[in-house]
């Protein structure tokens, strides 16, 4: 067939071209630009190749330990509030009523805390983990333990994951509930003439049709916590020492802090690419679980 | 093994106190034989799936009893009842192969390994899934699905009684055919008591030695296919089984004569007591009445139309206001817009308040 040849086609494109421009492609071109240079100021940039990076991704300098012990930090923190969501999230879907009124008041309650803006869940926990005015850390101490985030690096940790899990906890419950609501009665009546246990029933039918959700509910969390900023920002501000930095609070410090824009930047370039891959990942996962499930050829 | 009886047994969804009239299942009373296939029929929201679901104990009832061999299982759960259930859509496993599937129900039940595998295998070959068990069952189309799930219900060795809730809703139509032969074919050579519920008469009428009417939570008639057909207990049944379904007249009805529109009809029995004040009807099957060229000693009629179903043609006609169906027995040419209806006495049913009247002699 003849194809018809109409470049104006391409004049449809150039708003949109246009946008992503102002709003992703210059913006980032700008970061390379910086992260191949050197400032001292007064807007003199030198060139620098492809040294911050260099340093970077070498632990033995002092920036790249800098960056290695803040990505530690990130993956650890990372792993340790999806350990505790993703079956906690399960759980509080599983125990949630199935109708009536309380369903209503289960779903707004569990809704609160993901209505609160970020640095006001920071605000909130930096008072209350406050062993002289904060309901928790006064509670602690009076228990005898000797609790203060502030210069205790345990403490500050075990803070910001209960904050945290406190925070966003919900969101994997909702999701995981909206994937329980999906599976038909019949599926648990078969199961009880099948004679199924409650754990048979949660291994066989109930985490089998969660598994779509739970593969979102993993991924929104990871992709969240891998970039946390506000919470701990707000809470402990990197603290003490270094012990809660991430990659997030490094960079600020970095490249406003210091003014060291050419390191930020080679970071920040390197932290991007870190989510990209992992967001190809996912996606590849993802697709790979959809496509299992598309009809094949079968039938008896 | 069972035979299950049903002592005045009712269901409310909104609980004992709910006006009777809106029960869900009003009082039945009535036995299912070991061994035997049954079909429950009626329109959706006749009661027929909150039946199924009580002698499952999926659903507790609001009164009454449930005996299988005279033991009551009322308050057992569905576990404890020795039921398998298949449902409207096939439920499988989606993580489990075939064979673990077919496997599950005895798995749960704690059965050696060894005897399981026998079981599975043997069931697996009973319903023509052998090389599929190695396979994941999510992967298979409806109609194996189906039977998967009808095989963890046969697996059972104890199993009393198999029920289905229409289980063909999802399957192709030319698989359809096939799957319910298979399941006539299981019913043979098992001596499983069967329930099947449906809403389609043909489904119904193929797979079942006796099928259960229902209307509006009541069973209506319980009998053969042959019973349901030539021998309507009430209008409903006539005019739900059947295709065209029966003619339902209203008529005067006087000793051995009906009425219609003046026009005389003649019955074999005679009709002196009926209920005073009832609305009487008579019942034909369109298949007891001819249409022919009109003859003044036939009930004359207006015809609209013509339906050929091939092997049988069908006058659509009218009687003053009242439409009916006629056969049009073969060689015979209708012209024109008039015909004559000739009834077959033997078949002319009477009713009083939709329910049949048994005449004497």
């Amino acid at each position: 067939m003849e194809k018809i040849v109409n470049q104006k086609a391409w004049l449809l494109v150039l708003p949109v071209f246009a946008l992503v421009a102002f709003s992703a492609i210059v913006p980032l071109m700008t970061v390379v630009n910086y992260s191949v240079q050197d400032t001292f100021g007064n807007n003199q940039f030198f060139w620098n190749g492809v040294g911050w990076y260099k340093d970077l991704l070498d632990p033995s300098t002092e920036f790249g330990g800098r960056f290695y012990a803040s990505l530690l930090r990130n993956l650890f923190f990372s792993a340790t509030v999806l350990a505790i969501e993703i079956p906690l999230g399960i759980l509080v879907a599983l125990s949630m009523p199935r109708d009536g009124w309380r369903v209503a008041a289960c779903l707004i309650i569990l809704a609160l805390p993901l209505l609160i803006p970020w640095n006001v869940v920071g605000t909130i926990w930096q008072i209350f983990g406050r062993s002289d005015i904060g309901l928790l850390g006064y509670a602690l101490n009076a228990l005898g333990l000797n609790y203060n985030y502030v210069s205790n690096p345990l403490d500050a940790w075990l803070t910001i994951i209960a904050m945290d899990v406190w925070h966003w906890t919900s969101l994997v419950a909702l999701l995981c509930y909206a994937g329980l609501k999906s599976i038909p009665d019949a599926y648990y009546q078969a199961a009880h003439i099948d004679g199924a246990s409650r754990w048979a029933v949660f291994t066989a039918i109930q985490l089998p049709k969660m598994k779509r959700v739970l593969l979102i509910a993993f991924l929104l969390r990871f992709m969240d916590s891998f970039m946390i900023y506000t919470e701990p920002f707000v809470v402990t501000g990197g603290g003490p020492g270094n012990s809660t930095t991430f990659l997030s609070i490094e960079l600020v410090k970095l490249a406003l802090g210091q003014f060291d824009l050419g390191k930020a930047a080679a970071m920040s370039i390197v932290y991007n690419l870190i989510v990209l891959i992992v967001c190809w990942v996912f996606y590849t996962v993802m697709t790979n679980v959809g496509a299992e499930r598309s009809p094949e050829a079968g039938g008896a | 093994m069972a035979r299950i009886d049903l002592a005045d047994l009712a269901h409310s969804y909104q609980g004992p106190a709910a006006d009777p009239a809106s029960w869900a299942l009003k009082p039945i009373s009535m036995t299912w034989r070991q061994g035997g296939a049954y079909a429950l029929l009626g329109p959706s929201g006749c009661g027929k799936t909150t039946l199924l679901n009580l002698i499952s104990g999926l659903v507790k009832p609001s009164r009454g009893r449930i005996l299988f061999d005279g033991d009551d299982v009322t308050p057992l759960s569905t576990q404890r009842r020795n039921i398998a259930q298949v449902f409207q859509f096939p439920v499988i496993y989606d993580t489990m192969t075939v064979a673990e599937n077919l496997a599950f129900p005895l798995k749960n039940r704690g059965m050696p390994r060894q005897k399981i595998a026998e079981r599975v295998a043997e069931i697996a070959q009973l319903l023509d899934l052998t090389p599929y068990l190695a396979r994941k069952a999510t992967r298979l189309s409806a109609d194996a699905k189906q039977k998967i799930s009808l095989g963890r219900g046969l697996v059972r060795p104890d199993v009393a009684a198999i029920l289905f809730d229409e289980p063909l809703t999802v399957i192709d139509p030319h698989l359809k055919w096939e799957l319910r032969s298979k399941l006539k074919a299981l019913h043979r050579a098992l001596d499983l008591t069967m329930i099947y519920v449906t809403h389609d008469q043909t489904e119904a009428l193929t797979f079942a030695d006796t099928v259960v009417v229902m209307q509006d939570g009541m069973v209506v008639q319980s009998g053969t296919p042959q019973q349901l057909f030539e021998k309507p207990e009430h209008t409903f049944v006539g005019y739900f089984i059947g295709s065209p379904g029966m003619n339902i007249l209203p008529a005067a009805v006087q000793g051995r004569r009906a009425h219609i529109s003046g026009h005389p009809i003649s019955l074999t029995r005679n009709y002196d007591r009926l209920p005073a004040g009832a609305k009487i009807e008579i019942g034909v099957r369109p298949e007891f009445i001819r249409a022919t060229s009109p003859m003044p000693t036939l009930l004359s009629a207006r015809l609209e139309r013509v339906d050929d179903l091939g092997r049988i043609r069908f006058a659509q006609v009218r009687v003053g206001e009242q439409k009916l169906a006629a056969h049009i027995p073969a060689g015979t040419n209708l012209s024109g817009t008039d015909v004559g209806l000739a009834f077959d006495p033997a078949h002319v049913h009477v009713y009083a308040d939709s329910r049949l009247i048994e005449g004497t002699a």
